[in-house]
């Protein structure tokens, strides 16, 4: 191949390289070395490690692939496929760091579903991705491994928590990625690189195996270039898990064989929270959004501004609740049996108190102790509890707006991504970056990032499309049909 | 125990006692894994990636611990709550994997109960505020130079509950231990080994005047014997009541019991109350238990030891006594109904139970359910012994048989027959054997004819002895009289 053909191969969509891989015009092997190599030469630090260890790794499993191929029994579309899973992903065997000092050298004896999933599927595990430490951050510059850069543009930042996954995905490291969205982790670095980034309803994909940011919001969700990748890649890992109390029963549709598009948007009543219109919002994204809006009412949509009342309650209620769940989470890592210890101690309060100080890099810290004041006893009415109670309102809104509109229009994100090295001068600002994601990890409903328009400087942008709980085939849908859209607007 | 309420009484003190009392469930698997609840085994091997707490397990609520709590709280005369909760409660300790419990906060499973105890002569109620499910911790072993963490234990299913401060005295606490271990055997919910550690009590006490309000309150920690929780009230009451004799001032602390020494210490005194940061587990739906299950598990309660003596002394005729020592332990217990429901004599099967079948469970160090022979064999021995058949002496050795393993299997009769055992009622051989005594013993029974009338016990012995424990002593008494009649 030369560098031409490579490029060409290596920015297939992921449904591209599966029909060549099924026709056998390309093989796994192939596709694999490709990405492995175009890995080592990237500047971008999407990735924190490489599948290429003495075991055979990535390309082992490749040629198992192929084999499968040649004897005709192919595990499915993602057979042989190349793609790559946040550090978060506990695997069996391998290196899970969260990028934290904490767990740099932890090696967990058991594999998260969602990996299992994916290798039953024939998936090829690259590597795993760079990530905010622990998913504290929006802009995945707070890795002990160093940021991010975002692949179109290298001096700003991918965006975050799963900010390696969106910048692998944009360029063309891996076919597709999984993320975890807690609160925009997944949509936001999507619409920071321009890729498609969807958190699914909670409950829909298990959450067994990944390190947990707050629980009560945490969903794995796909990273692609394409939405009917994105649908690929979330009939892979839906479903039913037993070993996640809180995985939803529900059957799982066949999202991709059940993809429709821009002709949906007949039937489609979309409502634009103003909200999410505000002063808040950067002009050119607003503007952005409302050119889409326009196009949808061409396309046959019913598009209408719509209201969500307790919406400036959502950050706060987000981060109270999310940073109480985060605390928590966090009290595991005492030194005492797993993950980093520091030394030179003199009791147990000593090693705790020096094992956590310095473990943990400053935004991980700020959360926590966030966390532990907004539960501690003269608090918790004031915080917690009011956060939880306007949770409840939020998903009331969720579930009006709802009756009268069958999606919601939002921008994925206020700005585009900003250059590295931003220094937000109070974290609530750093933090609000986040309020377009964060209300649908509140509802737990459905939500896509699907790329739609550029700033001036050519960053560009993502809008999202969000839709009651289990209707992931709505959004996806729905994003489809923008995605139509766009490549009708870019050739007309 | 007499001294004890002599000195109560003396006091102008009032002592207001309160329980929480932990006892691990008998679930065969822990409360959010599958791992193993067996006792001991070697450090660390029961356990999982999910009870070491590590990132991105998830707990599953073992349903079967839910099930248990219902049961104790409708054995506890509870209201079952239809929706509960699990909460974390957050502290560090090297012993809690998580860096929190899980337990429940305000939404128990089961809420106001209550346990009737003996109190002096009478009976008196102890409110039982709540009981919830919560999961036990692991085990710190202090050596010389280190120490090492056993998490065999961690995440076991227990269940804490919670009394009303109702108690007034350490003969309280300790009828309410042992009305409530009762009450979890019998249910199954608990195997109750203190010595295990599977049930153990945290004791809260204040004392105050008659009239005045209540006093400062301490708190002693894990008191894992009924003796030692006894002991423990006792020695805090009177530690409480020197204090404020001398004029000096109670603080709220934390106490820990030295059973050898028999005192307590402080462990640390509370300022404020402790701090757990609690909030609703995330990981865990909420435990909703329906009419339908709770009747389901009423349905499986067996009746409870209380019931039962009333029954044993009303249907059988047993004494209070008797009927409070067969229901101690529920195997034996319903051994006995086994027995004496098939309808054999109840005084026999009694004192068969709490005579030779205890003794010789204890030499063997069985466990009152591993009992080699079931309530049809003590039946048939109870009425070989009614009907006059064998000597209650042959009825000892038909038991030590049951228990060997030669035996297994074999009747009573089947072994009064191989053992020639039956008892000799034959009157003209019986008579032959008394006169051959009284010709051997003239001492004897020349005291006897002098009007030393228990002299004739002595020579029913003999011929006991000369018949090999088969004669039928009632007949050889009567003989002997005859004989010896001047």
């Amino acid at each position: 191949m030369n560098e031409t053909q490579k490029q060409e191969l290596a920015s297939l969509s992921l449904a591209g390289v599966a029909a060549l891989l099924e026709k056998r015009e390309v093989s796994s092997g192939e596709v694999t070395g490709l990405m492995l190599e175009r890995i080592r030469e990237s500047k971008n630090n999407a990735y924190i490690c490489v599948n290429d260890g003495e075991d055979g790794g990535a390309l082992k499993a490749a040629a198992e692939a192929d084999s499968r191929r040649r004897e005709g029994k192919s595990l499915g579309p993602l057979d042989g496929v190349p793609m790559a899973l946040k550090d978060d992903f506990c695997i069996r065997g391998m290196k899970t760091t969260c990028a934290s000092r904490t767990l740099e050298n932890f090696i967990p004896p058991y594999t998260a579903t969602v990996a299992e999933k994916l290798e039953s599927a024939g998936a090829i595990l690259l590597g795993k991705l760079n990530m905010d430490e622990f998913s504290a951050g929006n802009a995945t510059d707070t890795s002990i491994f160093g940021a991010t850069r975002n692949p179109r543009k290298p001096e700003h930042v991918a965006g975050g928590s799963s900010g390696g996954s969106a910048a692998a995905v944009a360029e063309d490291t891996a076919y597709f990625a999984i993320g975890t969205d807690a609160g925009g982790a997944v949509r936001q670095p999507a619409a920071f690189c321009g890729v498609v980034g969807m958190k699914p309803t909670y409950g829909r994909v298990s959450r067994y195996g990944f390190v947990h940011y707050a629980s009560s919001f945490d969903q794995a969700g796909p990273l692609s270039k394409t939405v009917e990748d994105c649908a690929l890649a979330l009939s892979a890992i839906a479903g039913f898990d037993p070993r996640d109390a809180c995985s939803l029963h529900d059957p799982v549709p066949d999202y991709h064989a059940g993809l429709r598009g821009a002709e949906e948007f007949k039937s489609f009543r979309i409502g634009i929270p103003k909200e999410y219109m505000g002063s808040q919002i950067r002009d050119d994204v607003r503007q952005n959004l409302t050119e889409l809006a326009a196009r949808l009412q061409d396309a046959g949509a019913l598009v209408e501004e719509c209201s969500l009342p307790n919406a400036k309650y959502a950050s706060s209620a987000h981060y109270v609740i999310s940073s109480a769940e985060f605390n928590s989470n966090m009290a595991r890592y005492d030194g005492v049996k797993f993950g980093y210890r520091a030394k030179g101690y003199e009791s147990y309060e000593d090693m705790l108190l020096r094992t956590r100080g310095e473990g943990f890099g400053d935004e991980v810290k700020r959360r926590i102790l966030f966390g532990i004041y907004s539960l501690s006893g003269g608090r918790f009415n004031d915080y917690y509890l009011q956060a939880q109670k306007a949770r409840t309102m939020i998903i009331e809104d969720y579930r009006q707006a709802f009756c009268r509109y069958d999606l919601l229009l939002t921008p994925a994100a206020p700005v585009t991504a900003w250059p590295l090295g931003t220094a937000f001068p109070d974290p609530a600002q750093a933090y609000m970056m986040d309020m377009c994601a964060v209300p649908a990890n509140l509802a737990g409903i459905p939500a896509i990032s699907v790329p739609w328009g550029a700033d001036k400087a050519g960053l560009p942008m993502g809008v999202q499309v969000m839709a009651p709980a289990l209707c992931d085939d709505l959004v996806l849908h729905a994003a489809r049909g923008i995605e139509e859209l766009r490549e009708v607007r870019a050739h007309g | 125990m007499a001294e004890a309420n002599t000195a109560a009484a003396a006091s102008e003190y009032k002592a207001v006692i309160g329980l929480e009392v932990h006892a691990e469930l008998a679930t065969d698997s822990k409360i959010y894994c599958g791992c193993s609840t067996t006792f001991g085994g070697e450090e660390n091997s029961h356990v999982c990636p999910g009870c070491l707490g590590m990132p991105g397990t998830l707990p599953l609520l073992n349903r079967k611990a839910v099930e248990y709590c219902v049961k104790a709280g409708l054995a506890l005369n509870c209201k079952i709550n239809p929706f509960s909760r699990q909460d974390r409660k957050h502290y560090f300790y090297p012993d809690l994997p998580k860096g929190f419990q899980v337990s429940q906060l305000d939404l128990p499973v089961c809420q106001n109960g209550w346990l009737e105890i003996k109190s002096g002569d009478g009976v008196k109620r102890v409110g039982i505020n709540r009981i919830h499910i919560e999961e036990d911790a692991g085990k710190l072993i202090h050596g010389a130079a280190d120490t090492k963490i056993d998490c065999n234990r961690g995440a076991t299913g227990l269940i804490e509950i919670v009394s009303e401060p109702d108690m007034s005295s350490p003969e309280d606490v300790y009828a309410y231990m042992e009305a409530l271990r009762e009450i979890l055997l019998y249910t199954g919910v608990s195997n109750c080994k203190m010595e295990e550690g599977s049930l153990r009590c945290d004791i809260n006490i204040s004392i105050h005047k008659d009239g005045e309000p209540y006093g400062v309150r301490t708190e002693m920690k894990n008191l894992n014997s009924l003796s030692a929780a006894k002991a423990a009230t006792a020695y805090e009451i009177k530690r409480q009541e020197k204090v404020l004799r001398e004029g000096g001032v109670l603080f709220q602390a934390t106490l820990r019991w030295d059973d050898d020494k028999g005192l307590n210490y402080v462990m640390r005194v509370k300022e404020h109350a402790d701090e757990y940061y609690y909030f609703p587990e995330p990981d865990i739906m909420p435990i909703v238990v329906t009419p339908e299950e709770i009747r389901l598990i009423r349905d499986t309660l067996p009746e409870m030891p209380k019931a039962r003596r009333e029954r044993y002394r009303e249907r059988y005729g047993l004494s209070e006594y008797d009927a409070g020592i067969l229901t101690v332990n529920k195997a034996l217990s319903d051994l006995f109904d086994q027995a004496a429901g098939a309808g054999a004599p109840a005084k026999t099967c009694a004192n068969l139970i709490m005579g030779d079948v205890a003794r010789l469970l204890g030499e063997k160090g069985l466990p009152p359910e591993q009992a080699p022979f079931d309530g049809s064999a003590l039946a048939e021995l109870a009425n070989l012994v009614g009907e006059g058949a064998i000597s209650s002496s042959a009825a000892s050795k038909v038991t030590e048989m049951l228990f060997e393993p030669v035996y297994a299997g074999k009747s009573p009769k089947a072994i009064v027959e191989e053992m020639d055992l039956g008892q000799v009622s034959d009157e003209s051989a019986l008579r032959e054997m008394c006169r051959q005594v009284v010709a051997d013993n003239p001492k004897i029974a020349a005291d006897y004819r002098g009007g030393k009338k228990q002299a004739i016990s002595a020579l029913v012995g003999q011929v006991m002895k000369a018949s090999q424990g088969k004669a039928n002593p009632g007949m050889v008494n009567r003989l002997l009289q005859e004989l010896l009649q001047p």
